[in-house]
C-alpha cells in the first residue's frame, strides 16, 4: 500500500508494547507451543496479557535476565516457541552472551522482545532506556531485528515473527504509538513500507521515528520539497532494494531513529546505500550520548529526535546533493 | 532404552582407561585444548552413557531420549570420545578435534555435531539450558531427565545460581546438575581464586536435593547418578562429585599447568604408555 500523506495527524493509539501483548495472546491460542517467559517485567512489558490467558505456558524467571535467555534457549532446542521479554535494556545488555550462545550461535528459535525501548520511555531514566539494543541485536549472525511503529504493524509483525524459523529481537516502546496503520495493511519481515513518492528526499525511520518521519514529510511538502517516507521496520535482513530505489530516485537520504548513531538504522542504512547507490545521507539519532530523565516529549526534543529536526537533516542533504 | 550397557565395573574401568588415551591423544592431535578438565570427567561421562542415560546411538534425535549438556564446554574432548566409544561418532574423527571443517570444534558446536544437545563454551549458562529442556519435557508431560555437567570454577558464574533457584521454585526433579569439582580453574586452584566450597551445602540452601560423591569411583558414581535419574523428589539434584584434575596421567594429575595445554609428541607418548600400562 502506497499512501501520501499531505498532512500527518499524530493520532495516538495503543504503545507497541500493549499490541505485543495481544498478538502473543493472540498466537497462543492457536499456538500451543508458544511458551512466554520474562523478567518481573510482564505488566510492563505486556506478556502479562498472555500470562492472563495461559498461566500453564507462562514463566516469570524473577529478575534473571540472563537465565530468561538461557531457558528460551533450552525450551527451543525441545520443540517449543519461547518468546521472552524483558525490557530492551536488561534483555540485550545484561542477557547478551546469552543471546550470543544461546540463541544466535546455535541459531534457535527463540524469539526475544525488547520493551521500552529508546528515550521515549521518559523519567524513569537512562538507566532504562535502551539506545543500544539496534547494534547489539543487529551484530548477532542470524538474527532478525524489527522495530514496529504503530500497534497494527506490532500484531502483524509479532505474528510473522512466530512463523519465522529462527532467532528474533523486536523492540518495542512503552509510549503511546501515532496510529499510523490499519487492520488491512499488510506488512512482510524484511520489506520496508513505503509512504509517499516524493523525489526529493527518502527518510528512513522506524519505530516511533515514523511518525515523526510523516510529520516531516508533510512540513517539507509545504516547504516544496517531495519526501518519501519508508518505515524500515526490519533492520536485519534490511530492505536493501528499498534503499537502492530510494537512493537512485531520490539522490539523498535521512535516517531517522530512537537509538545511538553508532550501530542502528542509520549505520545499516549508509552500509547499504554505500554498496549501491552513494548518496549524501544525514543522520538523526542520539549523538554519543546517554540521555536523562524528563517528559517523552522534552527528551525527544532535546536529544533531536522530533519531527523538526527530520526536517532540518532533509534540507541539509537536500542542499549536498 | 539404555544403550550399550556396561554391567561389569571392571569392564567401566578398562574403558575409562581407553577414554583418556583418545584424549590425550585427541588434543596432542590438536596442538591445544584442554587435558585437565577432560581426564577429571572421564569415570562421570562413561557411567552417564553406559549405564544411566535413556538414550539410543542409533536413534539420536529419539524426542524421549535424555539430554546431556556440558555446560563446561572446554572439556569436550572427553564427551567426543565417549560418544564415539557409544557409537554416535566415527572414532576416526577424533583426530580431527579443532581441525578445519571439523565436526569436532574446540568446543562443543551442534551447528557442527547436532548430536550434541547444546553448543557450550562461554560458562555459566548449560544450567539455564537444561531448564528449558526440563520445562518442556513437564509441559509435555515427558519423562526424559535432563543432566547438566557444570565445572567448579565455573560455578562462580553468577547465571549459576539465578538457574538453581528457578530449577528448585518450579520443581524441576528431572533436572541433574553433575558438578565435576576438580578444585582447579586455569588460573590457580579454586580455593585460591574465589572459593566456591561448600558446594553441597550451597545447593541445598537453593532448595536441591545434593550428593558428594568420588567422581572416579563408579561405585559411587553409578548409584548417585541412577538416584538423580529417578529423582521422585520435588527437588532438582546436584552431584558434587570430587574429581582429580589431569586423573590418570601422574604428570598431569592436581598440576594447574594443565587446564588448558596440549601435551607435546613426547608427552603424549609417555601419557600413553601410563595408562596402557594400567590394564597391561
Amino acid at each position: 500500500m502506497t499512501t501520501i500523506s499531505t498532512k500527518f495527524e499524530m493520532k495516538m493509539g495503543v504503545a507497541t508494547r500493549e499490541a505485543y501483548g495481544q498478538a502473543l495472546a493472540e498466537l497462543g491460542r492457536t499456538n500451543p507451543s508458544l511458551i512466554v517467559l520474562d523478567a518481573d517485567l510482564a505488566k510492563s512489558t505486556f506478556s502479562a496479557t498472555f500470562a492472563k490467558e495461559f498461566p500453564d505456558r507462562f514463566f516469570s524467571v524473577g529478575i534473571a535476565e540472563a537465565n530468561m535467555v538461557g531457558i528460551a534457549g533450552g525450551l527451543a532446542l525441545a520443540g517449543k516457541l519461547p518468546f521472552a521479554s524483558s525490557f530492551a535494556v536488561f534483555l540485550c545488555d545484561k542477557g547478551y552472551d546469552q543471546l550470543r550462545m544461546c540463541a544466535a550461535y546455535p541459531h534457535v528459535n527463540a524469539k526475544f522482545v525488547g520493551s521500552h525501548g529508546g528515550i521515549s520511555i521518559g523519567e524513569d531514566g537512562p538507566s532504562q532506556q535502551s539506545v543500544e539494543d539496534f547494534a547489539l541485536a543487529c551484530a548477532l549472525p542470524g538474527f532478525t531485528v524489527l522495530c514496529p511503529a504503530d500497534e497494527f504493524s506490532t500484531r502483524a509483525l509479532v505474528k510473522q515473527m512466530a512463523e519465522l524459523v529462527g532467532p528474533c529481537y523486536m523492540r518495542t516502546g512503552r509510549a503511546k504509538a501515532p496510529i499510523i496503520y490499519s487492520a488491512a495493511d499488510t506488512f512482510q519481515i524484511g520489506r520496508a513500507k513505503l509512504h509517499g513518492i516524493g523525489r526529493d528526499v527518502a527518510i528512513v525511520a522506524c519505530g516511533f521515528e515514523v511518525g515523526y518521519a510523516l510529520q516531516a514529510q508533510a512540513q517539507l511538502q509545504e516547504e516544496g520539497i517531495a519526501a518519501r517516507v519508508l518505515d524500515m521496520h526490519t533492520l536485519k535482513p534490511l530492505d536493501h532494494e528499498a534503499i537502492a530505489l530510494a537512493a537512485s530516485e531520490c539522490g539523498a537520504i535521512v535516517t531517522a531513529e530512537e537509538h545511538l548513531l553508532d550501530g542502528g538504522l542509520g549505520s545499516r542504512v549508509a552500509r547499504s546505500a554505500a554498496m549501491s547507490r552513494p548518496v549524501p545521507i544525514e543522520f538523526v539519532g542520539i549523538n554519543n550520548t546517554y540521555s536523562e530523565s524528563a517528559t517523552p516529549e522534552q527528551l525527544m526534543e532535546k536529544y533531536g529526535l522530533a519531527a523538526p529536526y527530520i526536517v532540518e537533516a532533509a534540507k541539509k542533504v537536500v542542499k549536498r546533493k | 532404552m539404555t544403550a550399550q550397557r556396561i554391567e561389569s565395573i571392571d569392564e567401566l574401568k578398562r574403558l575409562s582407561n581407553r577414554l583418556r588415551i583418545d584424549i590425550v591423544r585427541m588434543i596432542g592431535a590438536a596442538g591445544s585444548g584442554h587435558p585437565g578438565g577432560s581426564l577429571s570427567e572421564v569415570e562421570l561421562l562413561a557411567a552417564l552413557y553406559f549405564r544411566v542415560l535413556h538414550h539410543d546411538p542409533a536413534r539420536p534425535d529419539w524426542p524421549d531420549r535424555d539430554r546431556f549438556i556440558l555446560s563446561k564446554g572446554h572439556g569436550v574432548p572427553a564427551l567426543y570420545a565417549v560418544l564415539a566409544a557409544a557409537g554416535y561418532i566415527d572414532a576416526a574423527l577424533l583426530p580431527t578435534l579443532r581441525k578445519l571443517d571439523s565436526p569436532l570444534q574446540g568446543h562443543p558446536d551442534r551447528r557442527m555435531l547436532p548430536i550434541l544437545e547444546a553448543s557450550t563454551g562461554s560458562l555459566g549458562q548449560g544450567i539455564s539450558i537444561g531448564i528449558g529442556m526440563a520445562l518442556a519435557a513437564k509441559l509435555d508431560n515427558k519423562d526424559f531427565h535432563t543432566f547438566v555437567m557444570v565445572g567448579d570454577g565455573e560455578i562462580q558464574e553468577g547465571q549459576n545460581w539465578e538457574a538453581a533457584m528457578f530449577a528448585s521454585a518450579h520443581k524441576l526433579n528431572n533436572l541433574t546438575v553433575i558438578l565435576d569439582n576438580n578444585k582447579q580453574q586455569l588460573d590457580d586452584w579454586t580455593e585460591k581464586i574465589v572459593r566456591v566450597e561448600p558446594l553441597s551445602e550451597k545447593f541445598r540452601a537453593f532448595g536441591w536435593n545434593a550428593v558428594d560423591i568420588d567422581g572416579h569411583n563408579f561405585a559411587q558414581v553409578i548409584p548417585a547418578l541412577e538416584q538423580a535419574r529417578a529423582n521422585m523428589s520435588e527437588r532438582p539434584t546436584a552431584i558434587i562429585a570430587s574429581t582429580v584434575k589431569g586423573k590418570g596421567v601422574s604428570f598431569m594429575e592436581n598440576n594447574v599447568k594443565w587446564h588448558g595445554v596440549a601435551p607435546k609428541p613426547e608427552e603424549v607418548e609417555a601419557a600413553v604408555k601410563e595408562l596402557e600400562a594400567k590394564f597391561a
